[in-house]
């Protein structure tokens, strides 16, 4: 088990917006994230002053204009990590080496767009240079219409139902379980739209074989979380929630997704190994996962990835409610990408957080102790964050 | 989003090697880089050989055969360019010499897809991103003999 003398880095502040969809909204990145950024700071029992790092995620909003408009004028540490959803929790997993070496002592970790209102995510990709890959998306995808995350990750998910015989239920099983949970919990987009098996598999196609209802949403939103030293964490008397092991990898090549000598070969693949052995925990210890589901097989991937099971029997893994409250092993407990928003993973670490703190009412995983938060970006750029209550 | 490089549309391909690759495929041939050196074939192109480091590269021809490994067919599309093609596959070819290649498909009803199916190049002018001659794949169906080769472990 982890070490409950060895000092950790805690997360000690969370803060969110609302999620939504609304058509008529005119919201700008940099506010929504300033809008949680001022929640988390204040859930932290810290002063804006006492922020002196900052980790902000690419290119939706930079560091000098969150620290200027938060009037954080002790800034010493700024760094924005470039693994695309993977980046998150690679900031946490950074954030804790900082402030471990002394180069910060309460860093604020922001992210969030309005995905519905502003820029959707098919204007997003129309340029290859905002993209993983750049100039080899341009010169090598593209000219075959292989242009968008859905269709990157479908030839994936393709190739593992044929090597595992992973079904379209699985799939949809994910999707429902998502729907699911999504009903608890009150900022969740999908709450009040419940989702059959049925309305799964009759929803339309649109890579194959990502449906509809394999796909995360696009949402209006933002998540800020504050870490800190352990020592300033207990000092502030905030509840604690620890970070036993972080880790961060990327699969190799990193910028060309077909050519791995194993297709399934992803960045958690590495990373997952290295925060288990530093955290001195198993994924059997773990209460709950929180998974980045920015697709439905990307869940189950990312389950294997994880080690919850072998590589191949991530399918088997998510049905018959084992990823659902009161199953085996909740995943998302609030109703994820898939069906609470999307906002880059941010929430997983949130929901994480609530859970270990035991404020989930109603989804609330009972005597949650110990859980693991993923993070998948880009061409399967994988991070990982194992969180505990202590 | 892994790469900030701000880089306009006009440059790609003349800054990547990607002009050299469609030069050979306008004149009906596929050719990958082959380290000199080492004699391993990559792609994508790389500036420098990712097995053995040299900067000794020769476009060498390959025979254009191998099987489909994996696809996906996209009933929507998510770049303009393609919206009147939907729908339309793309497919991931394990070429015999090893590396994959992303591409398309020809002379394929999309219903025939199969996962391993033998391939083989054929050449296709598309102004979908560019004005480009790209290398497409038809079935070889005389080319059973490769059917369940390669497979799971590479």
């Amino acid at each position: 088990m982890a070490d409950p003398k060895r000092s950790a880095a805690c997360i000690v502040g969370i803060g969110e917006t609302k999620y939504g969809r609304d058509k008529g909204a005119s919201h700008t990145n940099l506010a929504l994230q300033l809008e949680a950024s001022i929640r988390a700071i204040a859930d932290a029992g810290l002063q804006r002053r006492d922020i002196d790092g900052i980790m902000p995620f690419q290119n939706l909003a930079n560091a000098e204009e969150i620290v200027a408009n938060l009037g954080c004028d002790r800034v010493r540490f700024a760094a924005t990590v470039a693994m695309g959803g993977a980046s998150p929790v690679a900031s946490l997993a950074l954030a804790a080496d900082v402030l471990a070496a002394g180069r910060a002592s309460a860093i604020l970790i922001p992210a969030g767009w309005a995905a519905f209102s502003g820029p959707r995510t098919r204007e997003l990709v129309l340029d290859p240079a905002r993209l993983p890959g750049g100039v080899i998306a341009g010169d090598y995808y593209f000219p075959h219409g292989y242009t968008a995350p859905m269709q990157w990750y479908a030839v994936m998910a393709q190739r593992h139902m044929y090597e595992f015989g992973t079904t379209r239920e699985q799939l949809g099983a994910v999707a429902v379980a998502m729907r699911k949970h999504a009903q608890l919990n009150p900022n969740a987009v999908m709450r009040g739209k419940p989702m059959t098996m049925a309305d799964y598999l009759a929803s339309p196609m649109l890579a194959d074989p990502y449906k509809m209802l394999d796909c995360c949403i696009e949402t209006d939103g933002a998540a800020a979380f504050v870490v800190t030293t352990e020592e300033r964490a207990r000092d502030l008397g905030r509840p604690i929630v620890r970070v036993e092991a972080a880790a961060a990898a990327q699969p190799h090549p990193a910028d060309e997704i077909t050519n791995r000598k194993n297709i399934f070969e992803t960045g958690l693949g590495r990373a997952a190994p290295e925060a288990f052995g530093r955290a001195g925990v198993r994924p059997t210890d773990l209460d709950f996962a929180m998974i980045y589901d920015c697709f439905t097989f990307e869940l189950i991937h990312q389950v294997e990835e994880l080690g919850l099971c072998a590589r191949g029997e991530g399918g088997p893994f998510v049905e018959g409610g084992r990823i659902e409250l009161g199953g085996e092993l909740p995943i998302n407990t609030h109703g994820g990408l898939l069906s609470e928003a999307h906002v880059v993973g941010m929430n997983h670490v949130v929901e994480a957080v609530r859970q270990l703190r035991g404020d989930c009412g109603t989804r609330q995983v009972a005597n949650a102790e110990l859980g693991v938060v993923t993070g998948w970006g880009d061409f399967g750029d994988g991070s990982v964050a194992i969180l505990s209550r202590r | 989003m892994a790469s900030l490089t701000a880089i306009g549309e006009d440059e790609i391909g003349s800054k990547g090697t990607g002009d050299e690759f469609y030069a050979w495929c306008a004149r009906g041939e596929l050719r990958l880089r082959r380290c000199n050196a080492c004699r391993e074939w990559c792609h994508v192109p790389r500036v420098t050989c990712p097995n053995c480091a040299a900067i000794d590269w020769a476009w060498e021809r390959v025979k254009g055969t191998g099987r489909v490994y994996t696809w996906t067919v996209v009933h929507r599309a998510m770049h303009p360019a393609f919206m009147g093609d939907v729908p339309y596959a793309v497919v991931v070819v394990e070429l015999d010499e090893g590396p994959r290649i992303v591409s398309g498909v020809v002379d394929c009803p999309l219903e025939a897809l199969e996962m391993e199916m033998p391939v083989e190049v054929v050449f296709e002018r598309s102004d979908r991103w560019g004005d480009r001659v790209l290398p497409r794949f038809r079935r070889a169906p005389g080319s059973k003999a490769l059917r369940g080769a390669g497979g799971i472990a590479r």
